[in-house]
């Protein structure tokens, strides 16, 4: 049978598409437990979208969790495996506060990971893959990119306090040059430093033309590792829709090198965000890298189709005097006809209706 | 067209604002018609304004139903919107306070009973001096509450100090100094770069130009 998308919903369509996408550069499902130990998510609480959980007691009286992140039930659950690649990915519920409305959500995400040796390859994969999921929701997309490693470069250098350089992150995340600048200048960082912390706050465009600015804009020696790196795996990403970004920061506890968020043109947020979390697998044990992303697929909800102009394009209205096989064959015929139709004995002002087929004597 | 969305704090800081806006090439005559109309719009300028309450400016940029807007970074601090804060303006300039009545002596040793619409910030600074405290939440005329003996303190804003001064309170502490910043949406940034980047360039230049 093949399914007509005019009546799947944004979210629906999007499932079928990045699972056809995904298994196509071969990673494979994987399918998990709505529950989780709750011990896991105490343990890596600021790796968590929100620290909102929803617990309960089972019935050997251990206190688990409705999963609110896939990740870290696929890190604790997969075998290490450092010198090969694993690649994986989902569509899970998960549980927990969403937006600025402190209540409960299910939310429906779906994910890659990509374990083992990571290499610049699997890295520039997995960015290719991200900006291929934005494209499959909507053709008017944006997928920012940063590297924490030159992040936390230019963060070094200026010799501030840990609790300082917190606060210039979150600067960083907002775009706030004046705020940075502020807290430097508090700080008695030189001119110099603070110069190149603005310009890193300000640079944003395709990667070309950002890389090249930041060879400008920073010493010679400093992050050159993570600048050529940065700019092999974005050779090798095509795209005009990719721009550098240095305002995506994730937590550095849990990620390291690359990270990633994705927009598209109608939802005010990002439905996509992922990275490289090297620093989780090493606190959990592991000694594999890993990268991975997530798309929060209810927030395409906001991504309104044009609602039909009709509910039906047919009523069928019968009563007592018509015969059934009579209604019946109305309409298989009218479905047939490609026609949305309904059956009814009288006429109602829920539905909306282009036409009547009053098939009463 | 696919227009700019800018929502303006209603009342004074809003107009000053706006002529900023209009200095930058995105004027909307319309605007200054003396009616009670709350959106305008000028396709020319491919830019439409809006009025709301300066409360409420944050959340319409985070939601998206505004591009760009002018809020207050008290509003920031208290409701921390997931929003990008561009450009500092250097206008409705005011502190964030601790104030107490003038005989006011604190006593370390119990709870401070502190009165505020401010929660989030006033639970910010006291939990970073580990100080234990009991919020009040209150919605306006904040200065009577130490004088009723509602709370000990009060955290408000403080412009130019005369309505502590007649109420005989007088300010403690500065937690931080406010002013007015020009915030974006993270998403639609993306999609309109081109003329917010034009926004904050020119009224960058503004302000350098200014004495």
């Amino acid at each position: 049978m093949i399914i007509d998308e005019n009546v799947l919903l944004s979210d629906e369509i999007a499932v079928y598409r990045l699972r056809s996408l995904y298994r196509s550069y071969g990673y494979t499902p994987y399918k998990m437990s709505k529950f989780e130990e709750y011990d896991l998510y105490v343990r890596n609480k600021n790796f968590l979208v929100s620290d909102n959980i929803i617990t309960f007691t089972d019935i050997s009286g251990k206190l688990m969790a409705l999963k609110p992140d896939v990740t870290l039930s696929i890190i604790k659950n997969n075998k290490d495996t450092p010198d090969t690649v694993q690649k994986v990915y989902y569509n899970e519920n998960v549980y927990r506060v969403s937006g600025s409305t402190p209540a409960y959500k299910e939310i429906l995400q779906t994910g890659l990971e990509c374990f083992g040796r990571i290499d610049t390859y699997c890295i520039s994969e997995v960015l290719t893959l991200a900006a291929q999921s934005l494209s499959c929701i909507s053709g008017e997309f944006v997928l920012d990119v940063s590297h924490l490693g030159i992040v936390s470069a230019v963060l070094d250098s200026l010799g501030v306090s840990p609790a300082v350089r917190e606060e210039l992150l979150r600067c960083i995340g907002e775009k706030n040059a004046h705020g940075a600048r502020a807290i430097c200048e508090d700080e008695s960082v030189p001119e110099a430093g603070i110069r190149m912390l603005q310009g890193l706050i300000a640079a944003y465009g395709d990667p070309k033309t950002v890389l090249a600015a930041l060879d400008d804009l920073l010493p010679a020696d400093l992050a050159k590792k993570e600048r050529q790196e940065l700019a092999a795996i974005l050779a090798v990403v095509p795209g005009d829709n990719v721009r550098l970004d240095f305002s995506v920061v994730q937590d550095m506890g849990y990620y390291n090198g690359i990270v990633f968020k994705g927009f598209v043109n109608g939802i005010p947020v990002s439905i996509l965000s992922g990275g490289q979390y090297d620093r989780l697998m090493l606190r959990m044990g592991r000694k594999s890298g890993a990268i991975g992303f997530a798309v929060y697929l209810d927030l395409l909800k906001e991504l309104n189709r044009p609602a039909a102009e009709y509910d039906v394009d047919t009523v069928v209205l019968y009563d007592d005097s018509v015969d059934m096989g009579t209604v019946r064959d109305t309409m298989q015929s009218l479905i047939a006809a490609g026609k949305r139709a309904v059956a009814s004995r009288s006429l109602s002002d829920t539905i909306t209706y282009r036409a009547i087929a009053d098939l009463r004597k | 067209m696919n227009m700019l969305n800018v929502a303006l704090p209603k009342g004074r800081l809003g107009e000053r604002v706006y002529a900023m806006f209009e200095k930058a090439g995105f004027a909307c005559p319309s605007i200054k018609e003396n009616n009670r109309k709350l959106i305008f719009e000028n396709p020319e300028a491919g830019v439409r304004y809006f009025w709301v309450k300066p409360s409420d400016v944050a959340i319409y940029v985070e939601r998206g139903a505004a591009d760009i807007g002018v809020a207050g970074k008290d509003i920031l601090l208290e409701y921390q919107p997931d929003v990008y804060e561009l450009l500092d303006l250097k206008t409705g300039i005011c502190r964030m306070a601790v104030a107490a009545k003038e005989d006011f002596r604190d006593d370390p040793a119990r709870p401070l009973k502190v009165a505020t619409k401010f929660t989030n910030i006033a639970r910010n600074y006291y939990a970073a001096q580990g100080r234990d405290i009991d919020i009040i939440h209150l919605n306006g005329s904040i200065e009577i509450a130490p004088i009723l003996g509602l709370s000990d303190v009060i955290v408000d804003i403080v412009e130019t100090g005369t309505t502590l001064r007649e109420n005989h309170l007088s300010v403690r502490e500065t937690i931080v100094p406010i002013s007015a910043r020009l915030i974006a949406n993270k998403a639609n940034f993306k999609f309109k770069n081109e003329p917010i980047e034009a926004i904050v360039k020119s009224i960058s230049e503004q302000m350098e130009a200014l004495p």
